[in-house]
């Protein structure tokens, strides 16, 4: 108790002890911090690497000398990597993502247009794909190697072995072309009612939810099958409770921390990679943005996608580990 | 019934002209009164534009990097925008490519061509209400010329010594003669806005038969008809919306499906399956742009004339055509300009395939080897296969072509105009001046073949200036021939634009000066019913 540091660390001790999970969330929030600007490290040095400048790629060819040297004055790319940089880090941290240099619009103005267009359409896939697969899941371990688990297996198994913009392109065929049901192009805009919206992201959320429902719905059910050969789930069949029962009132939640896992991958996955979908479907979402972006090396617009893509994976993947710990009480009650 | 008058009664029928104006114009034409209402009366009756209606298009060709300044237009679907709603002071013929009024109501040049007068058309409104003047004028063109507007219009513009408001009239004055000022103003950058839109490049307000109304840079773009405008024969539908739509599957999809009126770019594979749909019709004009494999004139092996005629030679331009274009394109004669250029010089003698003809200059030219050719798959569409398919035909004639695919990020910057035997393409220029100026010219930027002889050099700046269309059109074709037998340049091909529109779609016209109706598609077409 006499020494200052000694208190600190005996206080620290104690803080983590008495708050594990904020302790936690407190550490990978500083960690993610440190992540993201490696990031922005890496996506800088990436898009320097690649062949040709803004001015040149930009213009294309339709480039002079002079034009190429009149844009780089302009936007200062005449100066040292290290300095521009550092440029470039001073606005953000103060909140500016600066203006892209191809459109001259703000960057965060677009990219929250897009971004919320990217969550959109996510967040419906998300919402049919998640409970569907783990109901999925959960029937296919009731029947587990009868047919209806089979039928499962094969239908999730193919959805996900073609190509994505297969599944697109069948979709559309058959709901837009062919049945003349489905609207087609998915595009939306301002202004746009809320209804014509969810009709315009009905194919995309389709192809979406086929694509990663097999990955979910396997992993609920191995979980599932691992936890079914324990003890206690021999004691719950023992004591006369229904088979259906048992899955989702004991196996299920003993299960949820590998399924969540996969949950929370897939779910960065329909945020950050579904630039395919996007151009068949001419969804304008972040991954359509990034790309027209890269082409043509605007640096403020590809630095803002990377970090906000690097958050959402980094946030996705810190509250699946939350709420594991929080599903399993031995975690949450350490000793 | 000259070509002229053929063009209006078209456009007559195309629903584009009132009778008022194709009388004033078939009559200065030469027509008399009673044959020109005739005239009027036939093609009035074959077809009248419907008003009314919401036209969509999907559009290959745009990007979130895109921006309304026209300075800065550079896609597909912003040219394409610029032409909806903006005017430029002088059009092209549809047909022959020849000079129009629009803004300007008529020009004169000076005897050495040099000082050029304009008249300005009065009562043309903005969209903003305001009156268009003769300082708009200047102050737009001015814009252009100025190297910090970064305009896709510096390079033509760069001639231009001083443009000047003297009484109500434009006058331009020259560094040179140059007897094609007039199409140089029909370059889709230079759109009239209000105080040049040096004040905001970007507000998209001009004289243009629609205003925009909404603009998603890559998304889609929006636009209602302008009530005031100053002209009846363009303008039809009462809005129209344009879709970004890059992936090709999905445009042909959506046209298909009926979602979009038009679309552009059909690859030439898949045409032959959509003209099986039901309800779509292909269009297609022939155009002036060109894939090209370019040979540095200056670089070993290249230096040597008889190696450049024994790979022209080698090439099967007929197979190209069919494999590579579907059919729709024409063969090249291995000079950049074709019949959809004014002043095309006709008749020089087609080059074909002819191995033996190959051997002889290859084995004349002294190399042994293999010849490294780059290419990539944005060259041209189909660069890969056509890259091959060369390499198969040079192989009978006992050359041996190497391929290298170059990525395609970066090709531009770092193969294209630096590597000495390449892939590439050209679009097509306003005129054949502005193409030799832009390409073949010894100080020229964009000299891809290093094409450097002082003779053609002054040919060039010759005709430049030359008024006499027959002295000038005989300079071209000694240019040609030049190009032609000494080039560094392999012209397998001229390519179509090809695009397709629901049949609903009415009063398209085939305009070979660009793509899309020359960017005016949104303009000219009606729905029917």
């Amino acid at each position: 108790m006499s020494s200052p540091p000694e208190t600190g660390s005996l206080q620290g001790l104690k803080f983590r002890e008495r708050f594990p999970l904020l302790a936690l969330i407190i550490e990978r929030l500083l960690l993610s911090l440190v992540l993201l600007l490696a990031v922005s490290v890496l996506i800088f040095g990436g898009v320097e690497a690649l062949p040709g400048d803004f001015a040149t790629t930009y213009l294309g060819q339709s480039a002079t000398p002079q034009a190429v040297a009149n844009i780089r004055s302009e936007l200062g790319l005449d100066r040292p990597v290290v300095t521009r940089y550092f440029d470039w880090l001073g606005g953000v941290v103060q909140g500016d993502f600066g203006t892209s240099w191809a459109s001259r619009n703000s960057v965060s103005e677009q990219v929250g247009n897009r971004l919320g267009n990217s969550l959109f359409l996510a967040g419906f896939a998300a919402l049919i794909a998640v409970p569907l697969a783990i109901g999925l899941g959960m029937l296919s371990v009731h029947y587990r190697n009868r047919m209806p688990d089979r039928i499962i297996n094969i239908i999730s198994l193919a959805a996900i072995s073609l190509p994505e913009f297969f599944i697109g392109y069948l979709l559309i065929l058959y709901f837009a072309v062919n049945f003349g049901i489905a609207t087609f192009p998915a595009t939306v805009f301002d202004g746009m009612s809320f209804m014509d919206r969810l009709k315009a992201i009905a194919l995309p959320t389709a192809t979406l939810v086929l694509v990663v429902l097999a990955h979910m719905m396997r992993m609920t059910r191995a979980a599932i099958l691992s936890v079914m050969s324990s003890a206690y789930m021999e004691t719950a069949e023992l004591k006369g409770l229904s088979g259906w029962r048992a899955i989702v009132k004991h196996a299920a939640p003993n299960a949820l921390a590998p399924i969540i896992n996969v949950v929370a991958l897939n779910l960065a996955y329909l945020v950050v990679g579904v630039v395919v979908v996007e151009v068949v479907f001419v969804y304008p979402g972040m991954g359509q943005y990034m790309v027209d972006a890269v082409t043509v090396r605007d640096m403020p617009v590809v630095q803002a996608c990377g970090l906000i893509f690097a958050a959402v994976y980094i946030f996705l993947n810190m509250l699946a580990d939350i709420l594991a710990i929080i599903a399993n009480p031995r975690l949450r009650h350490p000793r | 019934m000259n070509d002229f008058t053929k063009y209006l009664a078209g456009r007559v029928t195309a629903g584009g002209l009132s009778r008022r104006e194709f009388m004033g114009r078939a009559m200065t034409a030469g027509m008399t009164l009673t044959a020109a209402s005739h005239l009027f009366a036939i093609s009035a009756a074959a077809q009248t534009p419907k008003k009314g209606g919401h036209i969509k298009l999907g559009l290959e060709g745009g990007a979130a990097t895109d921006s309304i300044d026209p300075a800065k237009a550079t896609s597909q679907v912003m040219f394409c925008a610029v032409r909806t709603w903006g005017d430029t002071l002088v059009e092209t013929h549809p047909e022959t490519r020849a000079p129009i009024p629009s803004l300007a109501e008529s020009w004169s040049p000076s005897p050495d061509a040099v000082v050029w007068t304009f008249k300005i058309r009065k009562g043309v409104q903005f969209h903003d209400g305001k009156e268009m003047t003769t300082d708009d004028v200047v102050a737009t063109l001015k814009r252009h010329s100025d190297e910090k507007a970064e305009s896709g219009a510096l390079g033509v513009m760069k001639s231009i010594k001083s443009i000047e408001n003297k009484g109500g009239d434009l006058v331009v004055t020259l560094e040179s003669g140059n007897a094609d000022l007039p199409q140089i103003f029909t370059d889709y950058h230079l759109v009239i806005q209000p105080n040049g839109g040096v004040d905001d490049p970007t507000a998209g307000v001009g004289t243009g038969p629609y205003k925009v109304t909404s603009f998603q840079p890559g998304v889609r773009m929006t636009f209602e008809r302008h009530a005031n405008d100053w002209r009846s024969d363009r303008g039809f539908a009462d809005t129209v919306e344009f879709i970004t739509m890059n992936d090709g599957t999905a445009r042909v999809a959506a046209l298909s499906s009926g979602q979009v009126h038009y679309i552009n770019r059909v690859d030439p594979k898949t045409v032959a399956l959509l003209k099986r749909a039901p309800n779509v019709e292909i269009l297609t004009t022939s155009g002036g742009g060109h894939y090209v494999f370019i040979m540095h004139c200056d670089t070993a092996p290249f230096d040597n004339n008889d190696l450049r005629l024994a790979l022209k030679y080698a090439i099967n331009r007929e197979e190209m055509v069919q494999r590579i274009l579907g059919g729709y394109g024409k063969v090249g004669n291995d000079f950049p300009i074709n019949d959809t250029y004014a002043l095309f010089p006709e008749g020089i003698e087609q080059r074909q395939y002819d191995p033996d003809k190959a051997a002889f200059h290859y084995k004349k030219s002294g190399h042994s080897g293999s010849i490294l050719l780059r290419t990539s798959e944005v060259a041209f569409p189909g660069a890969v296969d056509a890259s091959a398919l060369f390499q198969q035909s040079a192989k009978k004639a006992g050359i041996d072509i190497e391929i290298r695919r170059e990525p395609g990020d970066g090709y531009w910057t770092n193969v294209w105009n630096k590597q000495p035997f390449s892939a590439s393409y050209w679009g097509s220029r306003a005129t054949q001046d502005q193409f030799y100026s832009g390409a073949y010219l010894s100080t020229a930027d964009w000299n891809d073949t290093r094409f450097k002889r002082p003779d053609f050099d002054k040919l060039l700046i010759a005709a430049r200036s030359e008024l006499d269309e027959a002295k000038r059109k005989d300079m071209y074709r000694q240019m040609a021939i030049m190009v032609r037998d000494e080039g560094g340049v392999i012209l397998p091909m001229f390519n179509d634009y090809v695009n397709a529109s629901t049949k609903q779609v009415k009063g398209y016209v085939n305009d070979i000066g660009n793509d899309m109706s020359n960017g005016y598609v949104a303009t000219r077409i009606w729905l029917d019913a």
